[in-house]
């Protein structure tokens, strides 16, 4: 029998639950746990500059890896920081395990120095909440925090450890609980076998299928399991922004993402369909576009883990509850027993989409000409053939996130990273150096603008602690790209606040923390510096790219109009 | 439609918030709401009515289900069932009213369970129906204070709600 005090436990659990990294930043009601980390090996601790950062770098890393990121805050301030992050979390489902210091048990209510109800601001936000009562507790609360946040549809969940709780004097029995049981919490794995019998029969029926798949293939670890099926089927294939790199871009059957910014080819093939395969998706409104308009002669199978998911905007007319990886691997069985439909079946099908493609072939954007300002689309696809497309990519939120979404193609899952849900700018540097710091030896790229990279920015001096050798690719347009797009097309462009004025001297900037930047503003100096950006993949080096500042993303969805109404340029509309 | 959702939830702190904190976000409504321990401590039962068409409950049954302190539940209105409310009025009691009030409580088989020299306080339960009626019998008389305990239910039969 082993006797630890409260914060000992803390320390000591992590190591026997595998956690390599946690980040975060101390303060007085976390100093307890702080000491105890300072007295062991086994955790590495990544030191922040900021709390947000540690949230969206914890994230980082669990999107990459599909583990628990793990942050450590401390009360008040700290834990208020925090809450961005953990709702960037929550949006888009990604497992992440939030330890928060909290004023001693006595002082709670008593609006103590650095007090917060941190349970109450974050209760919308996360998938569970603990508070420790009792030292004792530690080791079975942090195994149900690991359990949930992993399991059935994942999420952020928040342990408040009041400071007394992990004194140094009071010593408790520590055992690791190698399983715990929820009784409220028995997360589906398998689906409903008569339901996926009726999709497959849809599957084998329809003349116009497409499957959309979502976020779930990617933290279900089904993309395998989803290409083979996508495959065996031959139907096309769109995926969400969060399921980008579930199905290789670069296949037939891929028609890249679909919504608000998807492809010509994604939003008219949902358009037109009669079988849409929605799996680890939830119609959200930035894919459905208007909802009483959506897909007007399709059957819809949904399939997801989380049931308050299906019907929710749009009505399944089969939904599966379930794991999507164990859904798909049912289905590919059941196909096996049946006789395939003829190869001919799609072939009108295929043709209309090959239509749709050759429609927009070489006009989804304008390469900039010799002495013009660059253009964002052919920066994200000289930084595609420059890391071979086997980077992995984060990004911030805005234009430059859309076009890296739409012109880096990815193969693999969990390489490109994002915040779709919540849209959080300043989530892309740090999310990078999450991911940076587990891959070491692979091409981290952050693709930011300079709205976004100056919310963030301070954690440069995070990267020049720990050598964290991300690539930041600054796509400078001076201004709120999005925004300004929005202004232009609903405001006459009256630019409100759209215009970053006075922006830093970025170079200079970078160069005070030590680290390489270089300035891009023709198409010429573009392949060299990039060729010297990555040369070495331990290095930061910051790219800023001046792109012409008044570029739209195409195709946009008309607002309350259907799939298939969108503007494909400045001049032309569907 | 009106549906009367009874929960068996977790008697852990910040429980009933989370349940309650549900509906203000995602925009579903509360008519009442009842909480009470059961006869295992470890849990609570939690009734809430609440008006919405199908889709609505639909979501309203889902998303209370995810959460972790929920351990089941039943949308009693989908069977017959009982529900009860209990209330307490105090009515001004004065003069020939003074019978009036015990008259009328009589028809609709409350109790008067305090009594001062110019007030009764009547105890009365039964249906929201029944209750609201002896609201508006009373109105003219004067009511000087209500107080509803929000709705209880359970299944007719051999239905159960329990682990």
């Amino acid at each position: 029998m082993e006797l630890l005090s409260g914060a000992d436990m803390i320390a000591r659990f992590l190591k026997d639950e595998g956690v390599e990294h946690i980040y975060g930043y101390p303060g007085g009601a976390a100093l307890h746990i702080y000491d105890a980390l300072f007295r062991q090996d086994s955790v590495k601790h990544i030191l922040v500059r900021h709390e947000q950062a540690a949230t969206h770098a914890a994230d980082g890393y669990a999107r990459a890896t599909g583990k628990p990121g793990v942050v450590l805050v401390t009360s008040g301030p700290g834990a208020t920081n925090a809450v961005t992050g953990i709702a960037t979390a929550y949006m888009d489902s990604i497992p992440m395990v939030v330890l928060c210091g909290q004023v001693m048990s006595h002082l709670i209510g008593e609006d103590a120095f650095q007090e917060t109800d941190i349970v109450g601001v974050t209760r919308p936000v996360v998938k569970h909440s603990f508070s420790i009562k009792h030292p004792s507790e530690i080791p079975e609360v942090l195994k149900k925090a690991f359990y949930l946040a992993a399991t059935g549809r994942p999420g952020p969940v928040l342990v408040d450890i009041p400071k007394d709780m992990t004194s140094p004097t009071e010593r408790y029995e520590y055992v690791y609980p190698k399983k715990v049981k929820i009784r409220s919490y028995n997360p589906v794995t398998r689906g409903h076998t008569g339901q996926i019998k009726k999709a497959v029969d849809m599957m084998l029926k329809a003349r116009r299928p497409v499957f959309y798949t979502g976020g779930g293939i990617i933290t279900g670890r089904a993309s395998e399991a989803l290409t083979d099926l996508v495959q065996r089927l031959g139907f096309p294939i769109t995926t969400t922004l969060m399921g980008i790199g579930g199905f290789p871009q670069g296949d037939r059957c891929s028609l890249g993402w679909l919504g608000m910014h998807g492809s010509y080819e994604a939003n008219m093939a949902m358009h037109h369909a009669d079988l849409i395969v929605a799996i680890g998706a939830r119609f959200d409104d930035r894919v459905t576009n208007n909802t009483s308009k959506f897909c007007p002669t399709a059957k819809i199978v949904h399939v997801d883990i989380d049931p308050s998911s299906i019907s929710k905007t749009v009505r399944a007319d089969v939904p599966i509850v379930g794991a999507a990886g164990s859904v798909i691997s049912e289905m590919i069985s059941l196909l096996q027993d049946r006789e395939p439909a003829s190869p001919d079946a799609l072939a009108e099908w295929w043709k209309s989409i090959d239509g749709w493609r050759a429609e927009r072939e070489g006009k989804l954007y304008e390469p900039s000409k010799p002495g013009e300002a660059l253009k964002p689309q052919e920066v994200i696809e000289a930084v595609y053939r420059a890391t071979r497309g086997e980077a992995f990519v984060t990004t911030d939120v805005g234009q430059h996130q859309m076009f890296a979404a739409q012109y880096y193609k990815f193969a693999k899952p969990n390489r490109f990273i994002t915040s779709g849900g919540l849209g959080t700018m300043g989530f892309g540097f740090p999310a990078a150096m999450g991911v940076k710091l587990n891959f070491p030896q692979d091409d981290v790229v952050c693709f930011t603008g300079e709205g976004s990279f100056q919310m963030m920015m301070q954690e440069l001096s995070t990267c020049k602690q720990f050598d964290v050798g991300v690539k930041i690719v600054n796509l400078n347009n001076q201004s709120l790209g999005m925004v300004r797009q929005w202004q232009d097309l609903n405001y006459k462009s009256r630019h409100a606040h759209s215009y970053m004025e006075s922006l830093p001297d970025f170079a200079k900037l970078i160069e005070a923390y030590g680290f390489t930047a270089i300035k891009v503003t023709t198409i010429d100096e573009l392949e060299p510096a990039l060729e010297r950006a990555f040369a070495d993949t331990h290095e930061l080096v910051f790219l800023d790219i001046y792109v012409d500042p008044f570029e739209h993303v195409y195709p946009m969805q008309v607002p309350l109009g259907s799939m298939r109404d969108m503007l494909l340029s400045k001049t032309e509309r569907t | 439609m009106r549906h009367i959702i009874s929960i068996l939830l977790e008697n852990e702190p910040g429980a009933l918030s989370r349940v309650v904190g549900l509906f203000s976000q995602r925009n579903f409504n509360i008519e009442t709401l009842n909480v009470a321990p059961t006869e295992d401590p470890s849990l609570s039962r939690l009734t809430v009515t609440t008006v919405g068409d199908d889709r609505v409950i639909e979501q309203i049954t889902k998303h209370l289900n995810k959460l972790i302190d929920v351990v089941k539940l039943v949308d009693l209105t989908e069977g017959n069932h009982i529900e009860r409310e209990l209330m307490l009025v105090k009515v001004k009691a004065l003069g020939a009213s003074r019978d009036e009030v015990k008259r009328t409580a009589d028809i609709f088989r409350a109790q008067v369970v305090d009594v001062t020299p110019s007030v009764y306080t009547v105890q009365i339960t039964g249906d929201a129906g029944k209750l609201d009626a002896f609201v508006q019998a009373m109105a003219p008389i004067g009511i000087l204070e209500v107080a509803r305990t929000g709705v209880s239910g359970i299944a007719r039969g051999d239905k159960l709600l329990s682990l």
